[in-house]
């Protein structure tokens, strides 16, 4: 069977073998940083033409079809444009934090990265808070955007980065809430072992209605902490012009773009981890020639399948749903998501302590 | 009841945007036909709508009469003075002096396609056409004679 493990463990012994162990470690690093870089590269580029895809078969068109088959290059084309285009820093902007502010954003989504189980015993680090690693270093990208919106000196990049700090500051409230419903149930904030406690079912149909709830609520916040549509009022494209990111162009502005679609396939691969089993095969139960039958796929094809099925559904989320108004925004998570995210961490816990899942 | 209101509210919520993914769902993964148009590869069998507000034109039938009394409704109509009507006087041959057009003349760089003059028009002797590809390389190709030369007036038309 297929597996990554056995390609770490032999670069980890060739390297350990050839070099001294500091060497061996530092080139590690630099191994998984390229590796990283790669691999954000490759989601920018496809997850851009997929959105523009998933839009285009929704709203009964075509979509990009003019450069490659079925348009595949047309993100690498724009990319290109982009590399090419001046960036141009505002005269009333402050410079540095202008400057940094991109890169600001782009490296909390690459330290989210850390602790995310791609496939059996393939991952970064299997940190033991993975969980609240993830929540704790994803709302530092909340500083990111208010820094590009301040420093601009544009009032339209300001107001859209003061609605994406409230927008994010009040939904990683039910978002957290959401994985701690999880939490309830594996007992621990190890990546690895929530998906090994999957392994004779998913979370999402193991503990049933607090799950699926869970689930639902998880995926409005992920939604929203992204700052995509419904929610994307820190862009805002019709009020703002392009919120936060007004006066961003060329690479920076490429870079904002980059860290939206990274940040979307980091929540995704969470959600994926928590109530889809991570890279854990579709195992029922005591079934076990059915389980032995699924586990012949290999598990970061069921990672990335389980992935892409819940960045689809967030894409199929933008292109149906109206959008929010602030107050609407502010209303559905005070009002709504947090009192039922509440009850349902309630709920979780009885039905963990009365042992009703399965 | 505060706690029913807000159970429905959210039932309700729910319910409603299931309907809206139910559509952009089915949408989908019914993915056969295409509502827009692949414009430069179909430019052959391109249709477009009869309302579909192309050029200004003049229809002209076989005996290359047209419609036209040259009574100005369509310049005054139009509010960028894209209309220029020059006309002359007819002699009928019992000696009666008419007003006919000598040049129907129509920029088309100030047109905006609003349709006003065909409105205007009490003989329908003008219409907009479906042609869209427009672009010339010398702005003088942008004014244009509407009717025919040697064209006339046709019979019965007052």
């Amino acid at each position: 069977m297929f597996s990554l493990e056995g390609l770490t463990n032999f670069i980890h012994e060739w390297l350990n073998g050839h070099l001294p162990a500091t060497f061996a470690l530092l080139a590690e690093f630099v191994l998984v940083g390229v590796a990283a870089i790669g691999l954000f590269a490759v989601l920018g580029l496809g997850l851009v033409w997929m959105e523009r895809k998933v839009a285009a078969v929704i709203q009964i068109r075509l979509g990009p079809n003019r450069i490659g088959p079925k348009g595949i290059f047309q993100t690498s084309a724009d990319t290109v444009k982009l590399i090419m285009k001046e960036s141009l820093t505002p005269a009333n902007a402050d410079k540095f934090l202008f400057n940094l502010a991109p890169f600001v954003v782009i490296i909390v989504a690459m330290l989210i990265l850390v602790p995310i189980a791609f496939a059996k015993a393939f991952q970064i680090w299997d940190i033991n808070i993975g969980v609240l690693y993830v929540t704790a270093v994803s709302s530092l990208s909340v500083i990111g955007i208010l820094m590009a919106g301040w420093s601009s000196g544009n009032k339209y990049s300001l107001l859209g980065a003061m609605r994406s700090g409230a927008q994010i500051v009040s939904y990683e409230l039910s978002a957290g809430l959401s994985i701690i419903t999880i939490i309830v149930l594996t007992g621990s904030l190890k990546i690895s072992d929530i998906v090994a406690s999957q392994e004779n079912g998913w979370w999402i149909f193991k503990a049933h209605i607090p799950a699926i709830i869970a689930f639902v609520i998880f995926i409005i916040a992920a939604t929203a902490e992204t700052n995509r549509a419904p929610f994307d009022l820190a862009e805002a494209e019709s009020e703002l012009t392009a919120g936060f990111h007004t006066e961003y162009g060329g690479m920076k502005f490429a870079l904002f773009f980059l860290s939206e679609y990274i940040n979307i396939f980091i929540v995704c691969a969470i959600g994926a981890t928590l109530f889809l089993g991570g890279w854990m095969p579709f195992h029922v139960g005591h079934w076990a020639a059915f389980n032995h039958i699924m586990d012949y796929i290999p598990s970061s094809i069921w990672f990335f399948g389980k992935t892409i099925f819940l960045i689809f559904v967030i894409m199929w989320f933008r292109w149906t749903f109206p959008r929010l108004r602030v107050d609407q925004l502010l209303n559905l998570e005070w009002k709504y998501l947090l009192p039922i995210s509440m009850f349902n961490v309630l709920l979780m816990t009885l039905v963990a302590i009365m042992g009703w899942h399965f | 009841m505060f706690l029913k209101d807000y159970i429905t509210d959210v039932y309700r919520a729910t319910k409603s945007l299931l309907t809206g993914m139910k559509l952009t769902g089915y949408y989908f993964t019914h993915h056969k036909e295409i509502i827009t148009e692949q414009y430069p590869d179909n430019r052959t069998t391109l249709k477009l709508a009869d309302r579909f507000k192309g050029e200004v034109w003049m229809p002209h039938d076989e005996n290359n009469e047209h419609a036209c009394t040259g009574c100005s409704s369509c310049e005054i109509a139009c509010p960028n003075g894209t209309i220029k009507i020059i006309s002359k006087f007819d002699v009928s041959p019992e000696g009666k002096r008419k007003k006919a057009i000598d040049q129907f003349v129509y920029r088309l760089d100030m047109c905006t396609m609003c349709g006003l003059c065909v409105e205007a028009c009490p003989t329908d002797a003008i219409k907009m056409r479906n042609t869209f590809e427009l672009s010339v390389f010398d702005r003088n190709n942008l004014i244009k004679r509407l009717n025919e030369p040697g064209s006339k007036i046709r019979e019965g038309v007052e």
